[in-house]
């Protein structure tokens, strides 16, 4: 682990968090969902371009949350928050769409759709994006080898095992080749093997140059790969 | 080719695609559509033929004049005498009163009657066709010919021409507001089949949020099923008016001949037809637009 690193205080925000270094930099941010109490505590931090950080924290400790911000699925009560050197923060409604296409995203719950195929949920982000068929034939099927699921396009994910869906959920989230991967607990729930699998791919995108951050109850499966860490606690970074 | 153009062909796709995989359901609908469509399309195909009808038996109006039945024959010809003296008169036939018998005697089962009658029960009549078609200077020469010695009536004979008119004006106002309470109902079957649809849809439209769909990305597929609802009903509707106009062609053609009148129902002409899609479109937008505008809110 490489916590020394991470710029957590505002003083090493300076040394450390150019902007050109950053991908994400969260500055004094708070969050609370409506009508309920702050789960997210004043926030600071920077994930440097390119790195694989790992996110820790037990149950309920904010860190979906902290996915969520970052995808403006959610929006801050106060602080900013800076993608790729833009404070989504201050972005208008009708500019969040771009955001969230610029981005991978994993979702806790997969959100895979069963009312089609494999293909189909790889096809529907460049469909979002309006990619022209002819690429969004060719990358869905190299997102989709690059997961192992290359000749299972016409299943239909039901069909697949956890540890396949979950595959299949990152697949999804790459197939527009984004630069920054957000991946919320992916390896919840798979055995040894599988969980294995997932942590290659994704210290393999990471070594293709693509930022992921990474959210997990435990770090144990990250042990062998080269990455930053965070750990929150009850919506504070400890 | 152009992103926009893209975003609509998929728009269309998916809606066809959706399509598919309820066709039952589309089905239904568009059944629905087209019957209601179907009722005031009929009754303006219908209106539209009588018009057509009324047009060919005469626009022109015509004044009979019909002499007392005891006139003697130096009156008839004053009258006559008079008739061409007067402005206000373009053309006149004189019928006599044997001429108008035998006329009578040719239409079916009045021969018998007319061979019981004593006398010849009908008088001798000119008929008159003015020059002017004013109403005002139409009034003054019936009352100008009226005032001639012998003349027992005269009739204007534009006047069913007139009533017709009327009610098929009259007509054509029940159609529109039958039309108007019909579509509120069609805008209402939309409305539901597109709420259906929404709701079924619920999980992609979801995963489509969360990837970075923009709400027109989401809300295009709905536009695009309810106008091709609107444009299936339309076309059931059409084709039950090509229904109507063929069951009725035969049994309304007798009915005319019996008036000695020649009716050929023809279909809708084709600004109808247009008119009837476009309503069937627009009744589509609308009842989409208001699904979406109230089960499409940006969560
Ligand atoms: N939609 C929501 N509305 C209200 N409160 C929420 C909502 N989502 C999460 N919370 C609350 O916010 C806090 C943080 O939740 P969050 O899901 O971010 O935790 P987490 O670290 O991802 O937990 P887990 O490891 O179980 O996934 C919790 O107290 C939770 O109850
Ligand atoms: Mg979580």
């Amino acid at each position: 682990m490489r916590s020394d690193l991470l710029c957590f205080s505002s003083a090493s925000l300076r040394l450390c968090g150019s902007k050109k270094l950053s991908m994400i930099r969260f500055e004094r941010v708070s969050m609370a969902y409506p009508g309920g109490k702050e789960v997210l505590h004043d926030l600071h931090f920077v994930v440097p371009k390119g790195s694989l950080t790992v996110l820790t924290g037990p149950s309920g400790a904010g860190k979906s949350t902290l996915l969520k911000l970052i995808a403006a699925l959610e929006r801050p009560i106060g602080g900013s928050i800076e993608v790729n050197g833009q404070d989504i923060t201050i972005l208008p409604r009708g500019a969040l769409p771009f955001l969230r296409r610029s981005l991978g995203l994993i979702f806790q719950e997969k959100k895979l759709l069963y009312d089609r195929s494999v293909y189909a949920n790889v096809l529907l982000p460049l469909s979002i994006s309006g990619e022209p068929p002819s690429d969004a034939v060719k990358r869905v099927r190299a997102a989709l080898d690059k997961v192992g699921l290359l000749g299972r396009e016409k299943e239909n994910p039901h069909t697949l095992s956890g540890g396949e869906q979950q595959r299949l959920a990152i697949a999804r989230a790459i197939v527009n080749r984004p630069g920054i991967l957000l991946a919320d607990e992916p390896t919840a729930g798979l055995d040894a093997a599988y969980t294995g699998e997932i942590v290659a791919l994704l210290a393999s995108f990471q070594r293709a140059g693509v930022t992921v951050l990474v959210t997990t109850h435990d770090e144990a499966p990250f042990a062998d790969v080269e990455t930053r860490r965070l750990a929150l606690d009850k919506g504070r970074l400890v | 080719m152009n992103p926009w153009l893209r975003h609509h062909r998929d728009a269309l796709f998916t809606a066809l695609a959706r399509l598919k995989t309820s066709p039952l359901n589309a089905f239904l609908a568009s059944l629905a559509l087209g019957i209601v469509l179907a009722l005031p399309a009929t009754g303006e195909m219908l209106v539209l033929n009588f018009i057509r009808l009324a047009g060919l038996v005469s626009t022109k109006p015509q004044i009979s004049l019909f002499m007392a039945q005891d006139a003697p024959a130096a009156a008839v010809a004053d009258v006559d005498k008079r008739l061409h003296a007067l402005r206000g008169v373009k053309e006149l036939r004189f019928v006599p009163k044997a001429d108008a018998l035998a006329r009578l005697k040719k239409s079916e089962g009045m021969a018998a009657v007319i061979e019981s009658l004593p006398q010849n029960p009908l008088p001798d009549a000119f008929i008159i066709l003015p020059a002017s078609d004013q109403p005002e200077s139409l009034e003054a020469l019936k009352a100008d010919l009226a005032r001639m010695p012998k003349v027992a009536q005269v009739q204007l004979d534009s006047a069913w021409v007139k009533r017709l008119d009327a009610m098929l004006r009259l007509g054509r106002t029940a159609l529109a507001i039958l039309a108007g309470l019909l579509g509120v109902a069609l805008v209402a079957v939309t409305f539901n089949t597109i709420r259906l649809q929404i709701l079924t849809q619920r999980d992609e439209i979801e995963v489509s949020r969360l990837l970075g769909a923009s709400d027109g990305f989401i809300r295009r597929p709905f536009y695009y099923s309810g106008l091709i609802q609107g444009l299936l009903g339309g076309a059931v509707a059409w084709l039950l008016v090509l229904g109507a106009t063929e069951a009725l062609r035969e049994p309304l053609g007798a009915m005319a001949a019996a008036y000695s009148l020649s009716l050929t129902l023809s279909h809708l002409p084709a600004e109808e037809t247009v008119l009837l899609f476009a309503v069937a479109l627009l009744l589509g937008y609308v009842g989409t637009w208001l699904s979406v505008r109230r089960f499409l809110r940006e969560a």
